[in-house]
């Protein structure tokens, strides 16, 4: 029996620069950054207080009492999944055959520090009892499989900043090994809060452009100083083709291989020969049976810290060879900021509307690129992708040494 | 002084709307929490907890799963703030 094919069907997402699929993909093609000054109280006290935040707020668009059980990571996962499951054209599946892959980078890390205080402040009567299902980072996806009542598994893999990737990747292969026929995957992420971002900038992570919120996030450019913080994320319908054929569902492309490694180098830092990305590339192309010649277009992890950004360029360039002069790499972190856990997805999503619309989305704010770059980066406006059967990648990295590349095709 | 039925009700009536978004105007003394106000037994700790602080009354965790209706709850605060 040949191999199960997955494709996606359906598309969701919230973003610090649209509310839905559709607003977030012009605002990219238009160099929009959704990168702000924190207005909040907190955000006085803290040494970075530039961020993303999500451009539509949950409370837009969701009931009060529906939000007060619900973290904000998991009012993310929600929000972008009905959109996802409608834009899907909400297909009648039967429940053993669904299931749902939602990653987080860290959870609900703003529900327990909350609730920390109020157990200092008020006293333990006081801690709400939604806690626990609040802040366990498996609530996105528990939430969004229990709206669908999915039965085939709920899941939820942690990776730090690849999640959102490891997350689709899962759910692929949950396709494929037939435990089902439909899965809601993708990756969320809400930690705008001074405590986890006081951490990130403890570690000189974050860029402290503060006089320049919009110019802060600036992959491959010579004065790139950190990454900036973003919420909110991204969903996509994984749907076996014969399945999605079957239902005369409307397919936007496969999702063809993806490439798992892990560095063995640091906890933080990235290993600067590349090795486990060029690798992770390697083992990407071969399960999707694609050749470094296939692919036009990469979403770059390229999250504009000073090392990560050249040790992964290299990397490219190493795996892809002379192949890598025809492939356009954007780093849309230039204008999301870094969604953590919703990173891998929100990428994933835009990766899928660049090749319905053949469109390379920009990266904004290269003012000088760096010198140590050699590969094609997208500046400031879009690029045509070429006609034909043309294939993408998704490079996302994760803390703790994790490497996930996803490669997507169109069909 | 012992509080009135009236305005434990009208209390209830407050904390629940807060808690599941019923409108208080639905609310009586003869609906149940769980089958008819959408009140699971997490939210139900959340009422009681709120029932406790604005009415200055003590519910042992004993007592909650004996709080059927909304009228077993107004019934039990107003006899314990006598």
């Amino acid at each position: 029996m040949s191999r199960r094919r997955v494709v996606v069907t359906g598309l969701g997402a919230t973003t610090p620069i649209g509310g839905d699929v559709a607003s977030s993909w012009s605002a990219l093609l238009a160099g929009t950054s959704g990168v702000r000054t924190l207005t909040e109280e907190w955000a006085k006290d803290i040494p970075v207080s530039i961020a993303g935040r999500v451009l539509v707020d949950p409370s837009e668009v969701m009931e009060r009492v529906e939000m007060r059980r619900l973290d904000r990571s998991e009012q993310f996962a929600m929000i972008a999944s009905r959109e996802a499951w409608k834009d899907a054209g909400s297909p009648e599946v039967e429940l053993e055959r669904l299931g749902v892959v939602i990653a987080s980078g860290i959870g609900g890390v703003t529900t327990l520090l909350d609730q920390y205080d109020v157990l200092k402040e008020k006293g333990a009567r006081f801690v709400s009892p939604h806690t626990v299902p609040m802040l366990m980072p498996n609530g996105p996806a528990a939430n969004v499989g229990l709206e669908l009542k999915a039965r085939a598994g709920v899941h939820t893999p942690v990776s730090a900043c690849a999640s959102g990737a490891e997350a689709i990747g899962y759910a692929m292969e949950m396709i494929r090994n037939n435990r089902a026929d439909i899965i809601v995957t993708g990756g969320v992420e809400a930690a705008l809060h001074a405590l986890p971002m006081s951490a990130f900038a403890a570690m000189k992570a974050l860029s402290t452009r503060m006089d320049d919120p919009a110019g802060a996030s600036r992959p491959y450019d010579v004065d790139r100083d950190g990454f900036v913080l973003g919420e909110g994320g991204g969903i996509l319908v994984l749907e076996e083709y014969e399945h999605a054929k079957a239902r005369g569902a409307k397919i936007y492309a496969e999702i063809a291989g993806q490439g798992l490694t892990s560095d063995g180098y640091h906890i933080a830092a990235p290993d600067p020969e590349g090795n486990g990305v060029r690798q992770a590339i390697a083992f990407a192309l071969s399960d999707a049976g694609l050749t470094t010649r296939d692919i036009v277009h990469l979403n770059a992890h390229a999250t504009s810290t000073p090392a990560g950004d050249v040790a992964e360029a290299n990397a490219l360039r190493t795996a892809l060879g002379k192949d890598a002069d025809h492939v356009a790499v954007s780093a849309t972190k230039s204008m999301t900021g870094h969604l953590l856990g919703g990173a891998g997805a929100v990428e994933s999503v835009f990766i899928v509307k660049a090749l319905q619309d053949r469109m390379a989305p920009p990266t904004i704010n290269i003012h000088n690129l760096d010198p140590a770059v050699t590969i094609d980066v997208v500046r400031d406006k879009p690029r045509a992708l070429p006609a034909g059967d043309i294939a993408a990648l998704n490079d996302s990295f994760g803390f703790g040494g994790h490497n996930v590349v996803l490669a997507f095709r169109t069909l | 002084m012992a509080l009135t039925q009236e305005a434990v009700l009208a209390g209830i009536k407050e904390i629940v709307e807060e808690v599941a978004g019923i409108p208080a105007a639905s609310i009586e003394m003869n609906k149940n929490f769980t089958d008819d106000l959408d009140v699971d037994s997490l939210s139900m700790v959340e009422v009681v907890v709120a029932a406790e602080e604005r009415f200055g009354v003590k519910i042992p965790d004993d007592q909650v799963s004996e709080l059927a209706t909304v009228g077993d709850a107004v019934n039990f605060i107003v006899k314990a703030s006598a």
